[in-house]
């Protein structure tokens, strides 16, 4: 399984089309992948490869740096509790440990019907928020043992569909960076100085302006 | 071995610097830690390596550099020398350092030094004996790794002896072109690993063993076979192909171990393939010949003394000589030989038999006279910065590795650029500025059009390229296409010396020591050193020259068909595996009335032949060879040669005695070789680098070819193509186990244009016809063939296209069946 | 109760009464984060500053900046306007890469800036880059922060929709692409060349400075401008109101606002935009706009100035104002506005293992110091708050600690027992500061907590009876994911 999709394989390249070198877009191919997939398995990182053209081992010495990349499957909603410092002053590692009894997995466990995978993260930002927590990277602030219950059971209820999609899914809004709306993006060697530069350049003189 | 010593530079921006006090001149520019070294001042290092960008990683290279503001910790690896710098390489606080990044280094190290390979020779243990601390204070749980696993059919990878140094990594990202390992995960649990199912298989995977600063990398072929005390070595030359690599040979209780790449600025920088790396397997071989034997009455080959075959072959030889003169006699072979080796045999043929039939080649070369004669070029100038390359020779990866690894560097560190023109796309892929096809037949139009700025427009490009550099082009030449005469290159060089007088050839002829064979005057028609038989010259020790001018391969080939051969000698040469016309080498071999086969290993044609004799192989002959661009090197004698097998000089001596020549043959002094004395310094073993040959510069009358007719394409056939590839079915490699199993099989590659209409596909059977016989084989579309051809690989498991090749005909055209 | 809300971000952003509202104007407008609403709310009008600015020369504009002293917002406090000036005459392309991976535990800024004014970064983008004779700009979001990604990808489209970038923007001969590329989950690349490295499609290990200096040597090996996102956002502002209104706040060395984010042990937590060099930490903590105390009436133990890679400060540095050149001296930075207020309740073990723990974690690889180095830290803090400590263990963590930043560690004064402070920086024998930083909580407790750590090895803690100590359910797939 688990090559991108026609449809993901057309905006693959239009990603592409956004770097002046097809490398850049590796980052952002393996989050399109994950996307689709809820996780980035392998055929998906060798079909990255080849789009970008580099080798599998590449793609993946890259995608294993990264922590938001699962290189294995994840569950429906990636439950990730901050025990960074902020957090961990205003009771973040307790909730951790509550969130392990709760769903019956350490962190870094997936439950067996799927449905969540816990971890227990660095700092997200939202140090004055504490204890954070995110589904699938939309914050929860401020989130309390009985908060966190709560939120687990609107997960399973289906009452947070709307703000929080299966894991894989970033942005639901992308930059629409169509091929015709590219001003300048070339490769490096083929740019040359930028038209207001030169035009400030010529009216002011022999002046070699930087 | 040790680590690679910096040589001096030219101090061409010399600037003051300090180091520990003392005041040194130094290269400005040249990285700190090379400046040092060169001032007899060793920073230990694990991550860097001369011939590799420096990444600065391990931490074991930081010194106090004061540059005005104060000392800081800097790496010397990562730092140019600049005017007035201070540094104090031994500093409390660098020694502080070192000992806390050996301890470090150790921490998840699991010191099984006493079964590791490395144990002996091994940077970290070497560096900790010297700068480290005594004991470590880690009692934490290490890091533990399934180990070791095999990253490709010989490399090994333990992740707990790695040390993430980098080198393996960067060495396939950078050298070799193959990122096929890379660190995998982060922090102290990355790693080193290949991407699942997806094996390290780069042809250079080798040298990422010899440059692990560790034992982490290990290779089959050498694995718990020897502590490296146990070891003893010998500077030598690699003569697989003519690249001529720079190596040692490493052996213990008589037995060749390991070869090792030096680093030759000139040739490889330190580099080798693995299949000349490995190589030495096929020497340690069971089946080595060790003794001599002939046909007897039953037919069979079986073992005699060596008076008896000695005698056999000078009564063969005499008997020859007695009916139908020298000239039924031949030699084929000579490239396997050292130089002194081929002097011997080309004496003996010419000078004591008086047969001009002989030719190091196998009708897979170039006329002598081209090969010698072309205004010369070293690597070291086809490389050199900013030069622009004409390459119309064979795949560099597949049958001259390491040339690949300079290339690579020269287009991707040193502005050079390629215009590759041929056939089939090379290895050099991605690397080429610009890749014009040339149909077989058609490279002199090709290059013709190219230089003259008559193209299409997509060619534009390269042409423009071309004639950019005038007439400092660099021509590459050699035979890209085995069922392709010779006469198409021959042209195509004609082409470009009409249009670019001055151009000069960097002849590409893949086999490892045939320009020294050349040079030796194992060619038609050439005495040694190049000079013309029709000079009449008598060569130095010479009691005669030949009276008449002999054939090449394929004509002595042609001869012995017709039945005017009565005694061939195949010195190290197999044409029933290598002549590119199968029918033509079948049938020569079966009429020859006495064939002599001269070989460490019973190939193909020995055995089949009347009588063999065993020669010594690589690693037991002392002596030089000639790379491709004519530079000498020796090779060195590391092991004794098994059984009686004996040195091919000392064969061609024992010959020459019997039939009557009055000098002793015995030793290398008694042999006063062309190449030896033709070169330009001290001799050929002054340094890693050797000497150019004289003869470099020398200009031969070039064959001409005439107008070359090549017959006109038709809608139904596909012209045949025919490469070799690194590994395939010859002799050495079946009896080298860890690259037996590295041929692949035979596929037919076409264009997916010519695929379509007969509606095949991957792996779809395909029946090729030609005049000369058929083939069936499973076909893969490539859009890199050009549309119509066909291109099918030289001697791998299954089908063999040489059964479809007229060797008199220019191109092959063959018919395409769906099977 | 408010668990289940998602939110976003910047719940508590006040600012001093009277000081204006430099970069913070729309975070409490509903609609700030649209091309309407950064038009029309706010402090200044939103793209008015570009209009400004195009009728400048590029020149103009980059002395604008340089005049101003915009110092850097992203850490390491250096003048964005003399950066700017370390691209080499007359090589292009210049890139500009905008630093929004915001991760230093304590930090919370770029992510409010990105989720409540979109526009007003993509403004300071467009006059960066034609000040700077970029045109391509790439725009890096850190990857857990989808809001953020989803606001600016859609105040991107408007802005490209309104000609406010892309081609001939406004009509004029600018021309700009900004692209938006998100990250994936590591700390280290908020470093600039590690930036570099992942937005080149590698992993983010950081390149040596020198050679690598992006400005010379950055993306694609071309000069490249790296800024903070905070940084840019203070460009419309400026462009508007000028550079003599910015030079009047703050102070001469550090003129300006900057983001705070203060966390930990206060009352009111919260982001508060406050004039730099003349606020103190005490202001911070104790004024009733800020953090309106300590929790509860509790004490102050300790503080972070400046992230977790800063060294600690006390109760005795309370009085310090916000200012780079006072606060190094001091022993510590102010690195990129966060700070974490710790109260008489914290276990200062605890909380340096939290923090080494996630240098470890977060370690790229590169260095062998910090990759062998952190880890180790780690292992034995750990075994030392399990109740497996050794004696030595204190001398062998700060010597392990020792290797990876050699001498004398940056460290505040400690004036009941007469210990002067240590300046900023460490030294290093790593290629970035992140193995380095590891070492700031440690020499920070020992120094000052020394018999907190030496009772955990002495006195073993017994096995708390009848405590439930909770024990999970191992799950099939337990440990399959996420960090080792």
């Amino acid at each position: 399984m688990a090559r991108l999709n026609e449809a993901n394989e057309q905006l693959a390249r239009a990603i592409i089309a956004r770097y002046p070198e097809p490398r850049s877009a590796l980052i952002p191919l393996c989050h399109l992948a994950q996307e689709q997939d809820g996780w980035l398995d392998e055929d998906a990182m060798a079909h990255v490869a080849e789009l970008i053209g580099c080798t599998p081992a590449q793609v993946l010495g890259t995608a294993s740096f990264y922590e938001m990349f699962k290189l294995h499957p994840v569950g429906k909603y990636c439950i990730n509790v901050c025990t960074n410092i902020s957090c961990q002053l205003l009771g973040g590692e307790e909730l951790l440990e509550h969130a392990e009894s709760r769903l019956g997995v350490r962190s870094g466990g997936t439950t067996p019907d799927g449905m969540f995978t816990l971890e227990d993260v660095e700092c997200v930002a939202a140090c004055t928020e504490a204890p954070a927590v995110q589904v699938n990277y939309r914050y929860f602030h401020r989130v309390g043992i009985e908060d966190f219950d709560a939120l687990i059971d609107a997960l399973l209820a289906g009452e947070l569909d709307d703000v929080v999609p299966p894991h894989g899914t970033l942005a639901k809004v992308r930059q629409d960076l169509a091929a015709d709306r590219i001003a300048n993006i070339t490769a490096p060697e083929d740019q040359e100085m930028p038209v207001w530069i030169a035009r400030a350049e010529a009216s002011a003189g022999e002046g070699a302006a930087t | 071995m040790a680590e690679e010593t910096p040589k001096p530079v030219e101090l061409t921006d010399p600037v003051e610097i300090t180091v520990d006090g003392e005041t040194v001149v130094a290269q400005g520019g040249d990285l700190l830690i090379d400046a040092c070294e060169r001032a007899g001042t060793y920073i230990p290092r694990f991550c860097y390596h001369p011939r590799m960008r420096p990444v600065g990683m391990c931490r074991m290279c930081l010194v106090e550099v004061d540059t005005g503001r104060g000392p800081a910790l800097q790496p010397s690896c990562m730092l140019p020398v600049t005017e007035g710098m201070t540094v104090d390489t031994r500093s409390d606080t660098v020694a502080k350092v070192q000992d806390g990044v050996l301890e470090f280094l150790l921490a998840n190290h699991p010191l099984d030094c006493p079964v590791c390979d490395k144990g002996g020779e091994c940077p970290l243990q070497d560096q900790t004996y010297a700068y480290g601390p005594g004991e470590s204070r880690y009692v934490e749980e290490k890091r533990h790794y399934e180990k070791p696993i095999a990253i490709s059919e010989t490399v090994y990878l333990d992740r707990e002896r790695c040390i993430l140094c980098d080198r393996c990594t960067r060495f396939a990202d950078e050298v070799a072109g193959d990122p096929l390992i890379h660190f995998i995960d982060r922090g102290s649990s990355t790693q080193v690993n290949t991407f699942p199912d997806e094996p390290f298989s780069s042809y250079f995977s080798g040298n990422t063993v010899q440059i692990c600063p560790v034992g982490a990398l290990t290779a089959k072929p050498y694995r718990f076979k020897a502590r490296p005390w146990d070891l003893t070595e010998v500077e030598s030359t690699c003569t697989r192909c003519s690249v001529g690599c720079r190596i040692t040979i490493e052996s213990s209780q008589d037995q060749i171990l390991r070869f090792q790449g030096v680093d030759s600025d000139a040739v490889n920088w330190g580099w080798m393939c693995d299949k000349g790396r490995f190589g030495f397997e096929a020497m340690n071989s069971e089946n080595r010949l060790l003794a001599p034997m002939m046909r007897g009455e039953d037919g069979e080959l079986t073992e005699v003394r060596w008076s008896d075959a000695l005698s056999g072959v000078t009564s063969e030889l005499r008997r020859a000589l007695d009916g139908r003169g020298p000239s039924s006699v031949a030699l084929i072979g000579g490239s396997r030989s050292t130089n002194e080796g081929a002097e011997a045999w080309a004496r003996l043929a010419k000078s004591v038999i008086g047969t001009d039939n002989c030719d190091a080649q196998l009708g897979d070369g170039l006329p002598a006279e081209a090969a010698l004669g072309l205004p010369g070029l070293t690597i070291d100038e086809v490389c050199a910065p900013g030069s622009t390359v004409l390459w119309m020779g064979p795949d560099p990866l597949e049958t001259l590795p390491v040339l690949q690894i300079r290339l690579r560097h020269a287009v991707l560190n040193d502005g050079v650029r390629i215009v590759e023109v041929g056939p089939a796309r090379t290895g050099l892929r991605s690397l080429v500025a610009a890749r014009v096809p040339a149909a077989p037949g058609r490279l002199a139009d090709v290059v013709g059009g190219l230089l003259g700025g008559d193209v299409a427009d997509e060619f534009a490009q390269a042409s423009e390229i071309l004639r950019s550099a005038g007439d400092d082009l660099r021509v590459v030449v050699g035979r890209a296409n085995l069922a392709e005469s010779p006469d198409t290159v021959l042209a195509a060089v004609g082409a470009v010396r009409s249009a670019l007088p001055a151009a000069r050839f960097l002849v590409a002829l893949g086999r490892g020591n045939v320009r020294g064979a050349l040079e030796a005057g194992l060619a038609p028609g050439l005495l040694p050193g190049g000079i013309p038989l029709s000079s009449g010259e008598l060569p130095q020790g010479w009691e005669s020259i030949p009276a008449e001018e002999g054939h090449d391969t394929t004509g002595i080939l042609s001869a012995a068909a017709a039945g005017r051969i009565d005694v061939l000698v195949l010195l190290g040469a197999d044409p029933l595996t290598d002549f590119p016309d199968r029918s033509l080498a079948r049938r020569a071999l079966a009429a020859a009335r006495c064939v002599v086969a001269v070989t460490p290993l019973l190939d193909a044609s020995a055995a089949g032949a009347h009588i063999v004799l065993p020669a010594a192989g690589f690693g037991e002959v002392d002596g030089t060879t000639t790379n491709l661009e004519g530079r000498v090197t020796p090779v060195s004698a590391k092991v004794t040669i098994p059984g009686t097998a004996r040195a091919d000089r000392s064969i061609a001596g024992a010959l020459a005695s019997r039939l009557g020549a009055t000098d002793s043959w015995d030793s290398p002094e008694d042999l006063p070789g062309a190449a030896e004395s033709a070169t330009d310094g001290d001799g050929p073993a002054s340094g890693p680098d050797g000497d150019l040959l004289v003869g470099i510069d020398r200009e031969l009358p070039i064959p001409s070819v005439g107008d070359l007719e090549v017959p006109p394409t038709d809608a139904y056939s596909l012209r045949l193509v025919v490469a070799r590839k690194l590994y395939d079915r010859g002799t050495m490699l079946v009896e080298s186990p860890s690259s037996a199993a590295l041929a692949p099989g035979s596929v037919a590659l076409l264009n997916p244009a010519d695929a379509a209409p007969l509606g095949v596909e991957e792996g779809s059977r395909i029946r090729l016809i030609s005049a000369s016989g058929s083939i069936s084989i499973p076909t893969v579309p490539d859009e890199s063939v050009p549309k119509g051809s066909v291109l099918v690989h030289h001697d791998l498991e299954g089908a063999d296209p040489r059964e479809l090749v007229d060797i008199s005909d220019v191109v092959c055209d063959v018919r395409v069946e769906v099977a | 109760m408010n668990g289940i809300v998602n939110s976003l971000g910047g719940t508590n952003t006040s600012v001093a009464p009277g000081t204006p509202r430099i970069v913070s104007s729309r975070f409490d407008e509903p609609q700030g984060h649209t091309l309407e609403g950064y038009r029309s709310t706010g402090s200044y009008r939103g793209y008015e500053g570009l209009r400004a600015v195009l009728d400048m020369g590029p020149d103009e504009a980059g002395e604008m900046v340089k005049e101003a002293t915009l110092l850097g917002r992203g850490g390491a406090g250096f003048p964005a306007g003399v950066k700017w000036g370390f691209c080499p005459p007359g090589v292009w392309p210049r890139y500009i890469v905008v630093n929004g991976d915001e991760s230093e535990p304590g930090t919370y800024k770029d992510r409010v800036l990105m989720e409540r004014d979109p526009h007003q970064l993509i403004e300071g983008c467009l006059i960066a880059a034609y000040a700077i004779g970029a045109a391509q700009v790439f725009l890096y979001v850190r990857g857990e922060m989808a809001h953020a990604q989803e606001r600016v990808a859609a105040a991107l489209n408007e802005a490209y929709e309104a000609n406010l970038v892309g081609r001939n923007i406004l009509g004029t001969d600018f021309s700009v692409d900004i692209v938006l590329t998100w990250g994936a989950g590591a700390y280290i690349v908020g470093e600039e060349t590690a930036l570099i490295e992942s937005l080149e499609g590698h992993r983010g290990m950081p390149r040596l400075k020198p050679p690598f200096f992006p400005a010379a040597k950055g993306l694609y090996m071309r000069p490249t401008v790296v800024n903070n996102v905070e940084t840019l956002s203070n460009l419309p502002w400026m462009a508007n109101h000028g550079v003599s209104e910015y030079r009047a706040i703050g102070t001469e060395n550090s003129p300006g606002t900057r983001l705070i984010a203060l966390s930990g042990h206060v009352n009111s937590p919260g982001v508060f935009e406050v004039p730099q060099g003349t606020t103190t930490f005490r202001d911070l903590f104790e004024s009733p706009e800020f953090g309106g105390g300590i929790r509860d009436g509790h004490e102050l133990k300790m503080f972070i100035p400046g992230g977790a890679s800063a060294p600690w400060f006390f109760a005795e540095h309370v009085d310090l104002p916000l200012e780079a050149k006072v606060v190094g001296p001091e022993g510590s930075m102010l690195g990129s506005g966060a700070v974490v207020v710790m109260d008489e309740t914290t276990d200062a073990v605890r909380a340096c293992l939290r923090i080494v723990r996630f240098f470890a974690r977060e370690s790229c690889g590169k260095c062998t110091p910090c990759r062998e180095g952190t880890t180790w830290e780690e292992q034995i803090l750990t075994r030392l708050l399990e109740g497996h400590g050794r004696p030595g263990d204190l001398e062998l963590l700060l010597d392990v600690a020792d290797n990876i930043s050699p001498g004398p560690y940056p460290v505040a004064s400690d004036p009941q027992n007469s210990l002067e402070a240590v300046p900023y920086p460490p030294r290093q024998t790593t290629i970035c500061p992140l193995g380095p930083s590891s070492v700031a909580p440690i020499t920070s407790a020992i120094r000052r907590f020394r018999s907190e750590f030496t009772d955990k090895i002495t006195r073993r803690p017994s096995i708390p009876v009848g405590s439930e100590t909770p024990a999970p359910a191992t799950a099939a797939t337990a440990g399959e994911v996420g960090h080792g």
